[in-house]
């Protein structure tokens, strides 16, 4: 059987290469690392970011350009490479020119999916291709990558799926007996295939069975999720992703394929560590998939009586403040509300009125999600403030004005042992002198949590949709309404 | 294909320096940015696109070129798309026009 095989998919099959190519090649690829851990460097502030992409762009064609140097690629293959990139970047193209903003969620677990897909399909031709001449070691790590591989593309299909909002899949956490027994059950048998194709390497009829097992696995992992869940959701599918492309590294003897993995396995972890600690999860718990679905018991709390402002009573408030603090939440981006907070923020500015906001990690449905909305609506980022950075100035606020935001601005979580998100680092909005809530109606949050902030004694509640509220807002500031009226 | 106990005992060394290394620089990258810091990674990460070029690319079997044609599209796509996209955010981040109020420049600590 292996006789009937070519040469292996491998970077430097035999010593027949040529040594100065080999060194090309190598420097070329060590120039490609260099480029992607300046890009991250350069990531660390707004002012060189941009500069990071180039740097990242750079390190991207030297590494394609020193792996089209290889002496395995035959001729009808430097075709087949040209025709498949030209499909992929005439994919590309629009992906990431014309996704808009407010879709940005759902395009970044879609890219999760990409990336899987392709280290997965990678792995699975070099078992092919290989097979039996495996040794144990590499044979466990290909493995491990095709579940991975394969468990992220269907776990960020479902998640894109369920942030685009698609009318076939659940948006709320499907929840059913034995279901963390079952998700064991689907990794166990996927674990015990990887284990007998160590053993022996020539059972090819495991790998599909690790491949299904992987994709139902990934399938399982998202049935549980809600909305709130999602950034640190995606974060995780980040950071298997990068994984994933190091572990193919391994497999493929290329030391920048473990560079990059490492990297963006890293940054994955990292930011699911902060997403984590906002929501106060522990770390542990996310990583075996068992995620919230909290199912509340609201409605044994005590509510009392709300009060509620009309939007004139709303504009004169404001315009009468000093200091005003926007907290944006998920319902700002599903409104599309930005670009009439930033207006509002504009027309109070001209009254003389300070602005800031008030971003919590988990604000919306990725890491960085309300920091990206503002951005777009051209917010200047010294407005953009975090929590830690933004919670001892409460008490000097004049009004706090919470735009589709719920959990991350309940003082329960201070509190109440009882509540679900008791313990999750929050907001200090109370301890402002007057909040403003927009919302459109009482409907509880996605923890299903009754909110006590809108009981308070110094809320209004403005009801109505974040984007129009906003409008009135800004009519009722500059008087426009009355002209109007007349 | 048996990959050298050398290279594993390498591919180890370079996985937990980058990992390292990957922890102390993303550690430093403020909240603001981390839409486009996963954008980046993804297109950073899309780095598959080198091992799917050698599988398409060597023509081993009809059935490796498939699983390879599909995996350099996959891959392209993430490559293409993810510094468009990335780009397209990062110039959206500015700074205030006029800094007419100094003390509220305070913005991004870490």
């Amino acid at each position: 059987m292996e006789n009937l095989l070519p040469m292996a998919v491998s970077f430097f099959p035999d010593a027949s290469t040529d040594a100065g190519l080999y060194i090309l090649i190598s420097l070329l690829y060590l120039a490609g690392a260099i480029g992607f851990v300046l890009s991250l460097k350069w990531m660390s502030d707004a002012k060189t970011a941009r500069k990071g992409i180039l740097a990242g762009e750079i390190g991207f064609v030297l590494a394609i350009i020193g792996t089209l140097l290889l002496p395995v690629i035959t001729t009808t293959g430097y075709i087949y490479i040209a025709v498949a990139m030209l499909i992929g970047a005439a994919i590309g193209v629009p992906l990431g020119l014309l996704v808009p903003m407010t879709a940005m969620p759902q395009r970044i677990a879609l890219s999760h999916a990409f990336g899987a897909l392709a280290a997965g399909l990678v792995g699975i031709a070099k078992f092919y291709d290989a097979t039996p001449d495996i040794n144990w070691f590499v044979m466990a790590v290909l493995g491990i990558e095709i579940v991975l591989g394969a468990l992220v593309f269907t776990g960020s299909l479902m998640a894109a799926g369920k942030l685009q909002e698609v009318k076939w899949l659940a948006q709320r956490p499907i929840v059913f007996p034995l279901q963390k027994t079952l998700n064991f059950a689907v990794l166990g048998l996927a674990a015990v295939m990887v284990v007998i194709l160590a053993i022996d390497p020539s059972q090819v009829w495991a790998i599909p069975v690790i491949i299904i097992a992987g994709l139902t696995f990934g399938v399982l992992l998202i049935i549980p999720i809600g909305g709130a869940d999602m950034p640190t959701v995606i974060a995780l599918l980040n950071s298997y992703a990068g994984i994933a492309a190091a572990l193919l590294g391994f497999v493929l003897e290329n030391n920048l394929l473990i560079v990059a993995g490492a990297l963006d396995g890293m940054s994955g972890l990292i930011l699911s560590i902060i997403m984590c600690r906002a929501m106060n999860r522990s770390f542990r718990n996310v990583l075996f998939g068992a995620f919230g679905a909290t199912e509340a018991e609201w409605g044994d709390q005590e509510v009392g009586s709300i009060r509620s402002a009309s939007f004139d009573e709303a504009g004169e408030i404001l315009k009468n403040s000093r200091l005003v603090v926007v907290v944006p939440g998920y319902g700002m981006a599903v409104a599309q509300a930005q670009h009439k907070v930033r207006e509002l923020a504009d027309t109070l500015e001209k009254e003389g009125v300070e602005v800031k906001y008030a971003i919590h990690p988990v604000a919306g449905r990725m890491p960085g999600h309300m920091n990206v909305l503002l951005a777009e609506a051209n917010v200047p980022y010294e407005q953009l403030l975090d929590m830690e950075d933004i919670n001892p100035e409460f008490p000097q606020v004049d009004v706090v004005l919470v735009l589709g935001a719920n959990d991350v601005v309940n003082p329960a979580a201070r509190h109440d042992q009882k509540s679900p998100i008791y313990g999750m680092p929050i907001l200090d909005v109370d301890k402002a002198a007057t909040v403003m809530v927009v919302k459109r109606s009482m409907r509880p949050g996605f923890a299903g949590v009754e909110n006590e902030l809108f009981f308070n004694e110094k809320t209004l509640m403005v009801f109505g949709d974040a984007k129009d509220v906003m409008g009135e807002l800004i009519t009722e500031i500059t008087g426009n309404r009355d002209s109007i009226n007349v | 294909m048996n990959v050298s106990v050398e290279f594993i005992m390498t591919g180890l060394f370079v996985f937990a320096l980058a990992g390292f290394l990957g922890f102390e620089t993303i550690r430093r990258v403020p909240r603001l940015l981390h839409t486009p810091l996963m954008a980046l990674t993804n297109a950073l990460s899309a780095i598959s696109l080198v091992g799917s070029i050698v599988v398409l690319g060597g023509q081993y079997t009809a059935y490796t070129t498939i699983l390879g044609f599909v995996a350099v599209i996959a891959s392209m796509i993430n490559v293409v798309g993810g510094f468009l996209i990335t780009d397209k955010m990062l110039k959206m981040f500015k700074p205030r026009e006029k800094p007419k109020k100094p003390e509220s420049a305070e913005a991004e600590a870490m």
